[in-house]
């Protein structure tokens, strides 16, 4: 069991100098937070709240301007293979085929070119996409995209995965088939996850727990336990999970909690 | 690359805004190939009524002529092919040596800031410098054989690789980098695994441009210093006035050039066919 934890952090962009220039600003501040192997925490927030230099922290991007960043203890430094990152517009490498971007994280390690083939197979059959593994990325749909995406980050066999709105870009059917997906290939993997989204549906859906990133600064305001991604796992129909009265009250109830921050703000 | 892009869209664009009753335009291809006919046509019809003297302009069949003893026979102790041979085998020397040297030089300006402070300059003073105002130092230093030459053209084909390698460096997507590095890639990893390939596109278009580059220079050259070359067997037929030898020569130069070109545009679409799916 692998633990991610923010303690006390903060992130401040230094000014732009020159024409345009801005004062320091500061995008997080005071963040606590811990994420274990058994869970998926759904970080939701507006646009601008900081859900992305939050994520960027954790994968070793970004410096914390103050607090600490750990995993099991040791402090992140950098960023590492530990913490695979799954990016909104997906990142491929253009020049490989589906297989050796799945394959690229076995490359980096020195795995011989047969074997990391064959695992990359192995992955490929696990998100679905058994026969596009000759397949230039231009010739993916986004939803398979984003699972050659999700496998490459599987190959580094991280601790965490870290995944920054994957499945904002995709429409509405392939995104709920992805939702499911990706609740099974998390589960399957023994790794932690954070996922960030500005549905709150998905966060409820997909999350273990739910957390609430207000803005101006990035603060945590609110977490929720959501459970509903055990039930999903354990064969209940999506639709009759939406349906329930517990999930339309969190939802609303997270509605509010992020509408509050805007009229916070208006104030 | 741009260019090829640029050329593929363009028709598609104007068939959309054709009316749909509009006659057919001339296609472009019928329009050259009308010009060349014309250009021949008027050269065939100024020396078969002899308006200019053979000595300044034979007629095309007398550089047809030429042409088939050039390859069969030959000038100046060799044929058309050892000439032809000599001068690729320049070439082709001089673009394996500024690839060797322009693109490490290139990712250096690219990618460090005491890299490019140092080859910047030298870039930028070598670029403008039309190649043979510096061929004389070189045939003082190195002497007057091969050597002279292919350092020539090299440094000639130089700053376009050294430009276009680094201007791919730089375009390389932070993403991409980013993605590699939580992937567990280290610095020299992120180099030969995301930056290289990545600015690939753009180097083989440097080298295109290069050989375009080099070409020009490799021909000035062997008109000056040279016993052997394309150019060199152009210049000596200046000299005892063998015109459909000069003309001949010249075509063939031509041809060489485009077929160069064919070659580098053929070996891009292979190589990165992912250019233009960015
Ligand atoms: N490199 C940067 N320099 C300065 N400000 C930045 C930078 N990156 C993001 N910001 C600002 O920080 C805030 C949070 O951005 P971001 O983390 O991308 O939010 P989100 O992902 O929630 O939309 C925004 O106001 C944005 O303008
Ligand atoms: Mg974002």
């Amino acid at each position: 069991m692998s633990i991610l934890t923010f303690r006390n952090v903060s992130l401040t962009y230094p000014a732009r100098t020159g024409r345009g220039g801005t004062g320091d600003k500061c995008v997080l501040d005071g963040i606590n937070l811990q994420v274990a192997s058994d869970e998926l925490v759904a970080i939701i927030g507006r646009s601008g709240s900081g859900k992305t230099s939050l994520l960027n922290l954790a994968a070793g991007f970004l410096t914390p301007t103050s607090g600490t960043i750990t995993v099991d203890g040791a402090p992140v430094t950098g960023p590492g293979a530990d913490r695979a990152v799954v990016f909104q517009d997906d990142a491929l490498y253009p020049w490989l085929d589906a297989r050796d971007n799945i394959a690229f994280p076995l490359k980096l390690k020195g795995v011989p070119l047969a074997e990391r083939r064959a695992r990359a197979d192995a992955l490929l059959a696990r998100v679905g996409l058994a026969d596009a593994g000759d397949r230039r990325i231009w010739e993916l749909s986004g939803g398979m995209r984003q699972r050659v995406g999700i496998a490459r980050a599987l190959a580094a066999e991280p601790r965490f995965l870290l995944l920054d709105e994957p499945l904002g870009a995709l429409d509405a059917l392939t995104r709920t088939r992805m939702q499911d997906f990706l609740l099974r290939i998390k589960a399957e993997s023994g790794a932690g996850a954070v996922l960030i989204t500005h549905s709150i549906e998905e966060a409820l859906l997909l999350g273990t727990r739910v957390v609430v990133l207000a803005p101006n600064p990035g603060r945590l305001t609110a977490e929720i336990e959501a459970g509903f991604n055990a039930e999903i796992l354990n064969g209940a129909a999506v639709a009759d999970v939406k349906a329930s009265p517990i999930f339309k009250r969190m939802h609303a109830g997270l509605t509010g909690l992020i509408h509050a921050g805007e009229e916070e703000l208006a104030a | 690359m741009i260019l090829s892009t640029e050329l593929d869209v363009l028709p598609i664009d104007a068939k959309d805004t054709e009316p749909a009753r509009a006659t057919r335009p001339i296609p472009t291809a019928l329009i050259s190939t009308l010009t060349v006919g014309v250009i021949l046509g008027l050269w065939g019809l100024a020396s078969a009524y002899a308006l200019v003297s053979p000595v300044f302009l034979p007629s095309p069949r007398q550089v047809v002529i030429a042409l088939y003893n050039l390859v069969v026979k030959g000038f100046v102790d060799a044929t058309l092919a050892e000439h032809v041979g000599a001068s690729l085998t320049r070439i082709f020397g001089a673009l394996i040596a500024s690839i060797i040297i322009g693109i490490p030089a290139g990712l250096a300006i690219g990618t460090s800031r005491v890299g490019r402070g140092i080859l910047d300059p030298i870039v930028e003073f070598l670029r403008p410098l039309p190649p043979l105002a510096y061929l004389p130092l070189v045939i003082i230093w190195v002497g007057i054989g091969e050597a002279s030459k292919i350092t020539v053209i090299a440094l000639s084909m130089l700053p376009s690789i050294i430009l276009s390698t680094s201007a791919g460096v730089r375009a390389v997507s932070k993403e991409h980098i980013n993605a590699a590095r939580s992937l567990g890639a280290g610095k020299r990893q992120v180099l030969t695994e995301v930056v290289l390939p990545s600015a690939v596109p753009s180097i083989l278009t440097g080298i295109r441009i290069a050989l375009g580059a080099g070409w020009t220079t490799l021909v000035a050259a062997e008109l000056v210093a040279a016993t052997s070359g394309i150019g060199f067997m152009i210049q000596s037929a200046a000299q005892f006035l063998v015109t459909d030898i000069v003309i001949s020569g010249i075509i063939v130069i031509a041809l060489i050039a485009i077929f160069l070109e064919y070659i580098a545009r053929l070996i891009e679409r292979r190589l990165v066919p992912w250019a233009s799916h960015r």
